[in-house]
Protein backbone atom coordinates (compact mmCIF):
# COMPACT_ATOMS: atom_id res chain seq x y z
CA UNK A 1 0.00 0.00 0.00
CA UNK A 2 1.19 3.49 -1.14
CA UNK A 3 0.84 6.04 1.50
CA UNK A 4 0.13 10.01 0.23
CA UNK A 5 2.52 12.15 2.38
CA UNK A 6 -0.22 14.85 2.20
CA UNK A 7 -2.98 12.66 2.49
CA UNK A 8 -1.46 11.65 5.81
CA UNK A 9 -1.22 15.46 6.93
CA UNK A 10 -4.56 16.22 6.00
CA UNK A 11 -5.75 12.99 8.12
CA UNK A 12 -3.64 14.07 11.04
CA UNK A 13 -5.04 17.36 10.30
CA UNK A 14 -8.36 16.24 10.94
CA UNK A 15 -7.77 14.17 14.43
CA UNK A 16 -6.20 17.83 15.84
CA UNK A 17 -8.98 19.82 14.52
CA UNK A 18 -11.44 17.45 16.65
CA UNK A 19 -9.62 16.91 19.37
CA UNK A 20 -9.38 20.86 20.04
CA UNK A 21 -12.73 21.88 19.11
CA UNK A 22 -14.65 19.06 20.83
CA UNK A 23 -12.50 19.79 24.04
CA UNK A 24 -12.72 23.63 24.40
CA UNK A 25 -16.38 22.91 23.55
CA UNK A 26 -16.69 20.43 26.26
CA UNK A 27 -14.93 22.95 28.63
CA UNK A 28 -16.94 26.10 27.09
CA UNK A 29 -20.33 23.66 27.69
CA UNK A 30 -19.80 23.53 31.43
CA UNK A 31 -20.03 26.96 31.22
CA UNK A 32 -23.21 27.58 29.67
CA UNK A 33 -24.94 24.75 31.47
CA UNK A 34 -24.03 27.15 34.68
CA UNK A 35 -25.22 30.19 32.57
CA UNK A 36 -28.13 28.61 31.38
CA UNK A 37 -29.31 26.75 34.69
CA UNK A 38 -28.70 29.71 36.29
CA UNK A 39 -31.20 31.67 33.83
CA UNK A 40 -33.57 29.27 34.28
CA UNK A 41 -33.36 29.53 37.94
CA UNK A 42 -33.49 33.34 37.93
CA UNK A 43 -29.79 33.64 39.02
CA UNK A 44 -26.82 35.31 37.53
CA UNK A 45 -24.44 32.54 37.24
CA UNK A 46 -20.63 32.54 37.18
CA UNK A 47 -19.72 36.24 36.23
CA UNK A 48 -16.22 37.07 38.02
CA UNK A 49 -13.31 35.47 35.82
CA UNK A 50 -12.99 37.93 32.47
CA UNK A 51 -16.41 39.38 30.60
CA UNK A 52 -19.11 38.04 31.58
CA UNK A 53 -17.59 35.05 33.18
CA UNK A 54 -16.08 34.10 30.21
CA UNK A 55 -13.06 32.81 31.03
CA UNK A 56 -14.61 30.61 34.09
CA UNK A 57 -13.74 27.30 32.35
CA UNK A 58 -10.16 28.10 32.09
CA UNK A 59 -9.77 28.89 35.75
CA UNK A 60 -11.94 25.62 36.69
CA UNK A 61 -9.31 23.24 34.65
CA UNK A 62 -6.37 25.13 36.25
CA UNK A 63 -8.08 24.70 39.35
CA UNK A 64 -8.51 20.96 38.59
CA UNK A 65 -4.73 20.55 37.56
CA UNK A 66 -3.03 21.88 40.46
CA UNK A 67 -5.36 20.20 43.26
CA UNK A 68 -3.83 16.92 44.86
CA UNK A 69 -4.38 13.97 43.27
CA UNK A 70 -5.67 11.43 46.14
CA UNK A 71 -6.42 7.70 45.68
CA UNK A 72 -8.58 6.05 48.89
CA UNK A 73 -6.76 3.83 51.21
CA UNK A 74 -8.38 0.43 50.00
CA UNK A 75 -8.39 1.60 45.92
CA UNK A 76 -7.67 -0.58 44.03
CA UNK A 77 -4.66 1.55 42.15
CA UNK A 78 -4.07 0.62 38.38
CA UNK A 79 -7.73 0.17 37.84
CA UNK A 80 -8.83 3.26 40.32
CA UNK A 81 -6.20 5.20 37.66
CA UNK A 82 -7.39 3.88 34.66
CA UNK A 83 -10.83 3.98 34.79
CA UNK A 84 -11.49 7.78 34.29
CA UNK A 85 -9.56 7.55 30.96
CA UNK A 86 -11.68 4.49 30.42
CA UNK A 87 -14.78 6.53 30.04
CA UNK A 88 -13.64 9.66 28.39
CA UNK A 89 -11.61 7.66 25.45
CA UNK A 90 -14.38 5.83 23.89
CA UNK A 91 -16.45 9.22 24.02
CA UNK A 92 -14.16 11.24 21.92
CA UNK A 93 -13.35 7.74 20.01
CA UNK A 94 -16.84 7.81 18.46
CA UNK A 95 -16.52 10.97 16.86
CA UNK A 96 -14.03 9.80 14.77
CA UNK A 97 -16.94 8.25 12.46
CA UNK A 98 -19.32 11.54 12.49
CA UNK A 99 -18.65 13.30 9.19
CA UNK A 100 -19.13 17.32 10.27
CA UNK A 101 -19.64 18.75 6.68
CA UNK A 102 -19.58 18.35 3.25
CA UNK A 103 -16.47 16.53 1.03
CA UNK A 104 -14.05 19.62 0.78
CA UNK A 105 -11.57 20.19 -2.07
CA UNK A 106 -8.19 20.69 -1.19
CA UNK A 107 -5.43 20.52 -2.86
CA UNK A 108 -6.62 18.62 -5.45
CA UNK A 109 -7.71 15.78 -2.88
CA UNK A 110 -10.93 15.21 -2.00
CA UNK A 111 -11.06 15.52 1.62
CA UNK A 112 -14.30 13.81 3.68
CA UNK A 113 -15.03 16.33 6.83
CA UNK A 114 -14.86 13.25 8.91
CA UNK A 115 -12.26 11.04 10.17
CA UNK A 116 -12.97 7.65 9.39
CA UNK A 117 -15.66 6.63 6.95
CA UNK A 118 -16.23 2.90 7.86
CA UNK A 119 -18.55 0.63 6.41
CA UNK A 120 -19.80 -0.29 10.01
CA UNK A 121 -19.67 3.07 11.35
CA UNK A 122 -22.81 2.61 13.12
CA UNK A 123 -21.30 -0.74 14.38
CA UNK A 124 -18.39 0.91 15.23
CA UNK A 125 -20.78 3.70 17.45
CA UNK A 126 -22.52 0.67 19.05
CA UNK A 127 -19.64 -1.32 19.92
CA UNK A 128 -17.56 2.14 21.35
CA UNK A 129 -20.95 3.56 23.51
CA UNK A 130 -21.20 -0.60 24.92
CA UNK A 131 -17.29 0.04 26.34
CA UNK A 132 -17.54 3.25 27.90
CA UNK A 133 -19.55 1.29 30.43
CA UNK A 134 -16.62 -0.25 32.21
CA UNK A 135 -15.08 3.57 33.14
CA UNK A 136 -18.39 4.13 35.15
CA UNK A 137 -18.40 0.50 36.50
CA UNK A 138 -14.32 0.11 37.19
CA UNK A 139 -14.22 3.17 38.72
CA UNK A 140 -16.74 2.84 41.13
CA UNK A 141 -15.80 -0.50 42.31
CA UNK A 142 -11.74 0.51 42.19
CA UNK A 143 -12.94 2.84 45.03
CA UNK A 144 -13.65 0.82 47.49
CA UNK A 145 -16.42 3.24 48.88
CA UNK A 146 -19.99 1.75 49.08
CA UNK A 147 -21.45 5.00 47.61
CA UNK A 148 -19.30 4.48 44.57
CA UNK A 149 -20.26 0.57 44.35
CA UNK A 150 -23.73 1.59 44.71
CA UNK A 151 -23.45 4.31 41.83
CA UNK A 152 -21.63 2.10 39.48
CA UNK A 153 -23.65 -0.85 39.89
CA UNK A 154 -26.51 1.94 38.90
CA UNK A 155 -24.83 2.88 36.13
CA UNK A 156 -24.18 -0.36 34.66
CA UNK A 157 -27.60 -1.51 34.99
CA UNK A 158 -28.95 1.49 33.41
CA UNK A 159 -26.34 1.88 30.87
CA UNK A 160 -27.22 -2.05 29.78
CA UNK A 161 -30.53 -1.11 29.71
CA UNK A 162 -30.81 1.83 27.67
CA UNK A 163 -28.17 0.74 25.05
CA UNK A 164 -30.50 -1.77 23.82
CA UNK A 165 -33.66 0.40 22.98
CA UNK A 166 -31.09 2.75 21.60
CA UNK A 167 -29.53 0.16 19.38
CA UNK A 168 -32.81 -0.92 17.92
CA UNK A 169 -34.14 2.64 17.56
CA UNK A 170 -31.34 2.58 14.92
CA UNK A 171 -32.46 -0.27 12.91
CA UNK A 172 -35.41 1.87 11.21
CA UNK A 173 -32.29 4.68 10.15
CA UNK A 174 -30.40 1.55 8.83
CA UNK A 175 -33.54 0.09 6.77
CA UNK A 176 -34.15 3.47 5.36
CA UNK A 177 -30.24 4.24 4.70
CA UNK A 178 -29.37 0.70 3.48
CA UNK A 179 -26.46 1.33 4.77
CA UNK A 180 -24.17 1.34 8.15
CA UNK A 181 -21.75 4.09 6.63
CA UNK A 182 -22.34 7.05 8.27
CA UNK A 183 -21.87 9.49 4.84
CA UNK A 184 -24.69 7.19 3.37
CA UNK A 185 -26.61 7.66 6.12
CA UNK A 186 -26.43 11.62 5.53
CA UNK A 187 -26.73 11.60 1.99
CA UNK A 188 -29.76 9.43 2.46
CA UNK A 189 -31.00 12.30 4.16
CA UNK A 190 -30.53 15.08 1.54
CA UNK A 191 -33.98 14.98 0.29
CA UNK A 192 -36.13 14.80 3.51
CA UNK A 193 -34.35 14.49 7.49
CA UNK A 194 -35.33 10.78 8.41
CA UNK A 195 -37.02 12.15 11.65
CA UNK A 196 -40.20 12.84 9.24
CA UNK A 197 -40.09 9.21 8.55
CA UNK A 198 -39.40 7.69 12.30
CA UNK A 199 -40.50 10.57 15.12
CA UNK A 200 -40.50 7.57 17.31
CA UNK A 201 -37.34 6.16 16.57
CA UNK A 202 -36.15 9.49 17.03
CA UNK A 203 -37.81 10.06 20.10
CA UNK A 204 -36.49 6.53 21.43
CA UNK A 205 -33.12 7.66 20.44
CA UNK A 206 -33.16 10.97 22.38
CA UNK A 207 -34.39 9.22 25.76
CA UNK A 208 -32.02 6.67 25.39
CA UNK A 209 -29.28 8.93 24.85
CA UNK A 210 -30.17 11.28 27.70
CA UNK A 211 -30.06 7.81 29.79
CA UNK A 212 -26.11 6.65 28.41
CA UNK A 213 -25.44 10.67 29.27
CA UNK A 214 -26.40 9.97 32.34
CA UNK A 215 -27.93 13.15 32.76
CA UNK A 216 -31.21 13.82 34.43
CA UNK A 217 -34.12 12.71 34.59
CA UNK A 218 -31.74 9.85 34.07
CA UNK A 219 -28.48 10.99 36.57
CA UNK A 220 -29.49 7.78 39.25
CA UNK A 221 -25.65 6.66 39.25
CA UNK A 222 -24.36 9.99 40.40
CA UNK A 223 -27.61 11.08 41.93
CA UNK A 224 -26.11 13.59 44.69
CA UNK A 225 -28.84 13.30 47.07
CA UNK A 226 -29.09 9.92 48.15
CA UNK A 227 -25.00 8.33 47.00
CA UNK A 228 -22.88 11.60 47.46
CA UNK A 229 -21.35 11.90 43.91
CA UNK A 230 -21.97 8.12 42.70
CA UNK A 231 -19.40 6.15 41.25
CA UNK A 232 -16.93 9.49 40.97
CA UNK A 233 -17.53 9.74 45.00
CA UNK A 234 -13.59 9.66 46.13
CA UNK A 235 -12.08 11.04 42.75
CA UNK A 236 -10.58 14.30 42.74
CA UNK A 237 -8.46 17.07 40.99
CA UNK A 238 -7.64 16.16 37.25
CA UNK A 239 -9.20 12.15 37.43
CA UNK A 240 -12.37 13.91 38.52
CA UNK A 241 -11.88 16.37 36.01
CA UNK A 242 -12.09 13.77 32.93
CA UNK A 243 -14.96 12.17 34.06
CA UNK A 244 -17.26 15.54 34.15
CA UNK A 245 -15.65 16.41 30.85
CA UNK A 246 -16.26 12.87 29.67
CA UNK A 247 -20.10 13.20 30.04
CA UNK A 248 -20.07 16.84 27.91
CA UNK A 249 -17.81 15.18 25.50
CA UNK A 250 -20.71 12.28 25.02
CA UNK A 251 -23.32 15.11 24.90
CA UNK A 252 -21.77 16.42 22.36
CA UNK A 253 -21.28 13.60 20.55
CA UNK A 254 -24.22 12.00 21.03
CA UNK A 255 -25.94 15.09 20.07
CA UNK A 256 -24.09 14.67 16.29
CA UNK A 257 -25.60 11.40 16.05
CA UNK A 258 -28.69 12.16 16.65
CA UNK A 259 -27.94 15.06 13.92
CA UNK A 260 -26.77 12.54 11.50
CA UNK A 261 -28.98 9.65 11.84
CA UNK A 262 -32.37 11.66 12.19
CA UNK A 263 -32.07 15.76 11.21
CA UNK A 264 -29.93 14.79 8.20
CA UNK A 265 -26.37 15.84 9.26
CA UNK A 266 -24.82 18.65 7.89
CA UNK A 267 -27.64 19.06 4.80
CA UNK A 268 -29.45 22.32 5.26
CA UNK A 269 -29.95 25.29 3.16
CA UNK A 270 -28.02 28.68 2.41
CA UNK A 271 -25.95 28.08 4.97
CA UNK A 272 -22.76 26.54 4.73
CA UNK A 273 -22.94 22.67 6.11
CA UNK A 274 -20.33 22.68 9.04
CA UNK A 275 -22.28 25.42 10.29
CA UNK A 276 -25.62 23.68 10.22
CA UNK A 277 -24.07 20.75 11.64
CA UNK A 278 -23.14 22.74 14.75
CA UNK A 279 -26.37 24.41 14.82
CA UNK A 280 -28.22 21.41 15.53
CA UNK A 281 -25.58 20.05 17.66
CA UNK A 282 -25.39 22.93 19.83
CA UNK A 283 -29.66 22.95 19.74
CA UNK A 284 -28.89 19.67 21.22
CA UNK A 285 -26.41 20.29 23.91
CA UNK A 286 -29.19 23.32 25.02
CA UNK A 287 -32.10 20.59 24.84
CA UNK A 288 -30.39 18.66 27.11
CA UNK A 289 -29.34 21.49 29.71
CA UNK A 290 -33.25 23.02 29.62
CA UNK A 291 -34.13 19.20 30.64
CA UNK A 292 -31.73 19.62 33.31
CA UNK A 293 -33.46 22.78 34.24
CA UNK A 294 -36.62 21.35 34.07
CA UNK A 295 -37.42 17.41 34.83
CA UNK A 296 -37.33 15.96 38.34
CA UNK A 297 -34.83 12.61 38.57
CA UNK A 298 -36.61 8.86 38.34
CA UNK A 299 -36.47 6.47 40.61
CA UNK A 300 -34.56 3.58 39.97
CA UNK A 301 -37.29 0.73 39.69
CA UNK A 302 -39.35 3.42 37.34
CA UNK A 303 -36.32 4.04 35.05
CA UNK A 304 -35.77 -0.01 34.71
CA UNK A 305 -39.88 -0.12 33.94
CA UNK A 306 -39.80 2.57 31.63
CA UNK A 307 -36.27 0.87 29.55
CA UNK A 308 -37.23 -2.63 29.21
CA UNK A 309 -41.10 -2.26 29.60
CA UNK A 310 -41.86 0.70 27.26
CA UNK A 311 -38.98 1.75 25.33
CA UNK A 312 -38.07 -1.12 24.12
CA UNK A 313 -40.97 -2.89 23.27
CA UNK A 314 -42.51 0.42 21.42
CA UNK A 315 -38.85 0.04 19.24
CA UNK A 316 -39.02 -3.58 18.29
CA UNK A 317 -42.46 -2.91 17.21
CA UNK A 318 -41.86 0.45 15.27
CA UNK A 319 -38.92 -1.96 13.67
CA UNK A 320 -41.42 -4.05 12.61
CA UNK A 321 -44.07 -0.99 11.19
CA UNK A 322 -40.91 0.06 8.86
CA UNK A 323 -40.50 -3.01 7.42
CA UNK A 324 -44.00 -3.89 6.78
CA UNK A 325 -43.83 0.00 4.97
CA UNK A 326 -40.79 -0.52 3.17
CA UNK A 327 -41.90 -3.73 1.80
CA UNK A 328 -45.91 -2.48 0.96
CA UNK A 329 -43.81 0.71 -1.02
CA UNK A 330 -42.31 -1.76 -2.77
CA UNK B 1 0.90 -8.23 -4.00
CA UNK B 2 4.04 -6.26 -3.99
CA UNK B 3 4.79 -6.52 -0.12
CA UNK B 4 5.48 -10.09 -0.30
CA UNK B 5 9.34 -10.02 0.05
CA UNK B 6 9.21 -7.84 3.33
CA UNK B 7 6.84 -7.56 5.56
CA UNK B 8 4.78 -4.63 5.93
CA UNK B 9 2.69 -2.26 8.21
CA UNK B 10 0.33 -4.98 8.77
CA UNK B 11 2.19 -8.18 9.35
CA UNK B 12 4.04 -5.98 12.33
CA UNK B 13 0.57 -4.58 13.49
CA UNK B 14 -0.58 -8.31 13.65
CA UNK B 15 2.23 -9.39 15.64
CA UNK B 16 1.78 -7.30 17.99
CA UNK B 17 -1.60 -7.68 18.23
CA UNK B 18 -1.28 -11.42 18.88
CA UNK B 19 1.13 -11.16 21.20
CA UNK B 20 -1.14 -8.85 23.24
CA UNK B 21 -3.88 -11.10 22.83
CA UNK B 22 -2.28 -14.31 23.69
CA UNK B 23 -0.32 -12.74 26.76
CA UNK B 24 -3.72 -11.13 27.79
CA UNK B 25 -5.63 -14.33 27.41
CA UNK B 26 -2.57 -16.08 30.01
CA UNK B 27 -3.00 -13.28 32.06
CA UNK B 28 -7.03 -13.60 32.22
CA UNK B 29 -6.17 -17.36 33.41
CA UNK B 30 -3.33 -16.60 35.76
CA UNK B 31 -4.76 -13.91 37.53
CA UNK B 32 -7.04 -14.60 40.73
CA UNK B 33 -8.95 -11.84 40.92
CA UNK B 34 -11.71 -11.86 38.84
CA UNK B 35 -12.13 -8.07 38.15
CA UNK B 36 -9.10 -8.08 36.79
CA UNK B 37 -9.25 -11.24 34.88
CA UNK B 38 -12.35 -9.67 32.83
CA UNK B 39 -10.09 -6.48 32.18
CA UNK B 40 -7.45 -8.63 30.74
CA UNK B 41 -9.56 -10.55 29.14
CA UNK B 42 -11.34 -7.73 27.33
CA UNK B 43 -8.12 -6.17 26.19
CA UNK B 44 -7.58 -9.43 24.33
CA UNK B 45 -10.90 -8.97 22.59
CA UNK B 46 -9.63 -5.83 21.23
CA UNK B 47 -7.03 -7.21 19.80
CA UNK B 48 -8.76 -9.99 18.40
CA UNK B 49 -10.99 -7.69 16.96
CA UNK B 50 -8.33 -5.56 15.30
CA UNK B 51 -7.29 -8.74 13.91
CA UNK B 52 -10.60 -9.17 12.26
CA UNK B 53 -10.07 -5.71 11.38
CA UNK B 54 -7.05 -6.55 9.54
CA UNK B 55 -8.05 -9.64 7.94
CA UNK B 56 -11.02 -7.20 6.26
CA UNK B 57 -13.76 -8.77 8.01
CA UNK B 58 -14.64 -5.44 9.60
CA UNK B 59 -18.23 -6.94 10.97
CA UNK B 60 -16.95 -9.87 12.48
CA UNK B 61 -14.69 -7.25 14.51
CA UNK B 62 -17.28 -4.98 15.32
CA UNK B 63 -19.77 -8.17 16.47
CA UNK B 64 -16.53 -9.22 18.72
CA UNK B 65 -16.15 -5.77 21.20
CA UNK B 66 -20.28 -5.69 20.84
CA UNK B 67 -20.57 -8.83 21.72
CA UNK B 68 -17.98 -10.49 23.90
CA UNK B 69 -16.36 -7.12 25.34
CA UNK B 70 -19.45 -5.01 25.50
CA UNK B 71 -22.35 -7.32 26.72
CA UNK B 72 -20.89 -10.77 27.78
CA UNK B 73 -18.29 -9.04 30.13
CA UNK B 74 -20.13 -6.10 31.10
CA UNK B 75 -22.78 -9.01 32.30
CA UNK B 76 -19.93 -11.01 34.05
CA UNK B 77 -19.37 -7.26 35.88
CA UNK B 78 -22.16 -7.30 36.96
CA UNK B 79 -22.66 -10.06 38.93
CA UNK B 80 -19.41 -9.87 40.10
CA UNK B 81 -19.94 -6.63 41.75
CA UNK B 82 -23.80 -7.22 42.59
CA UNK B 83 -22.32 -10.12 44.66
CA UNK B 84 -19.08 -9.04 45.81
CA UNK B 85 -17.28 -11.89 44.80
CA UNK B 86 -14.01 -10.05 44.68
CA UNK B 87 -12.83 -12.37 47.30
CA UNK B 88 -9.27 -14.03 46.26
CA UNK B 89 -8.36 -15.26 49.83
CA UNK B 90 -10.77 -18.35 49.04
CA UNK B 91 -9.36 -18.75 45.65
CA UNK B 92 -6.08 -21.37 45.56
CA UNK B 93 -4.03 -22.48 43.12
CA UNK B 94 -4.99 -25.61 41.31
CA UNK B 95 -2.86 -29.01 42.34
CA UNK B 96 -1.00 -31.04 39.55
CA UNK B 97 -3.72 -33.46 40.09
CA UNK B 98 -6.39 -30.76 38.57
CA UNK B 99 -3.91 -29.62 35.98
CA UNK B 100 -3.76 -33.24 34.39
CA UNK B 101 -6.53 -32.97 32.48
CA UNK B 102 -6.59 -29.49 30.91
CA UNK B 103 -2.71 -30.29 30.09
CA UNK B 104 -3.99 -33.39 27.98
CA UNK B 105 -6.71 -32.07 26.08
CA UNK B 106 -5.06 -28.82 25.51
CA UNK B 107 -1.93 -31.02 23.82
CA UNK B 108 -4.62 -32.77 21.84
CA UNK B 109 -5.85 -29.50 20.37
CA UNK B 110 -2.33 -27.79 20.43
CA UNK B 111 -1.10 -30.78 18.33
CA UNK B 112 -4.06 -30.94 16.08
CA UNK B 113 -3.85 -27.30 15.35
CA UNK B 114 0.07 -28.26 14.49
CA UNK B 115 -0.76 -30.98 12.10
CA UNK B 116 -3.64 -28.87 9.93
CA UNK B 117 -1.27 -25.84 9.91
CA UNK B 118 1.97 -28.48 8.69
CA UNK B 119 -0.36 -29.68 6.09
CA UNK B 120 -1.73 -26.39 4.45
CA UNK B 121 -0.43 -23.94 2.52
CA UNK B 122 -1.65 -20.58 3.52
CA UNK B 123 -4.95 -19.44 2.10
CA UNK B 124 -5.95 -17.64 -0.83
CA UNK B 125 -6.40 -14.41 0.02
CA UNK B 126 -9.82 -12.49 0.21
CA UNK B 127 -10.95 -10.40 -3.06
CA UNK B 128 -11.58 -7.78 -0.56
CA UNK B 129 -12.95 -6.20 2.01
CA UNK B 130 -16.59 -8.72 3.20
CA UNK B 131 -19.13 -6.03 3.12
CA UNK B 132 -22.59 -6.14 5.52
CA UNK B 133 -24.64 -6.97 2.23
CA UNK B 134 -22.39 -10.30 1.56
CA UNK B 135 -22.53 -11.11 5.44
CA UNK B 136 -26.55 -10.64 5.55
CA UNK B 137 -27.44 -12.61 2.56
CA UNK B 138 -25.25 -15.39 3.68
CA UNK B 139 -26.68 -15.52 6.85
CA UNK B 140 -30.37 -14.89 5.92
CA UNK B 141 -30.57 -16.24 2.52
CA UNK B 142 -28.13 -19.57 2.78
CA UNK B 143 -28.75 -19.81 6.44
CA UNK B 144 -31.75 -19.13 6.86
CA UNK B 145 -33.19 -21.66 8.40
CA UNK B 146 -30.47 -22.17 10.72
CA UNK B 147 -30.95 -18.94 12.45
CA UNK B 148 -34.63 -19.45 12.81
CA UNK B 149 -33.86 -22.74 14.89
CA UNK B 150 -31.07 -20.70 16.54
CA UNK B 151 -33.66 -17.91 17.61
CA UNK B 152 -36.22 -20.71 18.30
CA UNK B 153 -33.47 -21.91 21.07
CA UNK B 154 -32.73 -18.97 22.40
CA UNK B 155 -36.49 -18.01 22.99
CA UNK B 156 -36.57 -21.44 24.90
CA UNK B 157 -33.64 -20.23 27.31
CA UNK B 158 -35.34 -16.69 28.16
CA UNK B 159 -38.71 -18.70 28.74
CA UNK B 160 -36.72 -21.46 30.57
CA UNK B 161 -34.94 -18.44 32.47
CA UNK B 162 -38.27 -16.97 33.29
CA UNK B 163 -39.86 -19.80 34.55
CA UNK B 164 -37.03 -20.49 37.02
CA UNK B 165 -36.94 -16.71 38.08
CA UNK B 166 -40.80 -16.50 38.49
CA UNK B 167 -42.01 -15.60 42.05
CA UNK B 168 -44.01 -18.86 43.66
CA UNK B 169 -46.95 -18.03 45.30
CA UNK B 170 -46.78 -20.31 48.35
Amino acid sequence: MIYDPIDIALLLGKIALVFFVILTLAAYLVFAERKVLAWIQDRKGPNRVGPFGLLQPLADLIKLLTKEDFRPIGADKWLFYLAPAMAAIPAIMIFAIVPFGAPLTLFGHTVQLQVSDLNVGLLLFMALSSVAVYGVALGGWASNSKYALLGSIRGLAQLISYELSMGLSLVPVVMLARSFRLSDIVNAQAGCWFIVYQPLAFMIFLISIAAECKRIPFDLPEAEGELVAGFHTEYSGMRFGLFFVGEYINIIVLGGLATTFFLGGWHGPFLPPAVWFSAKVLAFAFLFIWVRGTLPRLRYDQLMHFGWKILTPLALVNILVTGWWLVLRG
Amino acid sequence: MYGDCYPDMETYLFYILAAVAVIGTILAITEKHPVHAIVYLVSSFFSLATIFFLLAAPLIAMFEVIIYAGAVMVLFMFVIMMLDLGRTDEAGRPVLKQWLLPILLGGIILASIGVIAAGYASAPSAPGAITVRDFALTLFRKYGVAVEIISMQLLFAVVGALYLGRRRTP
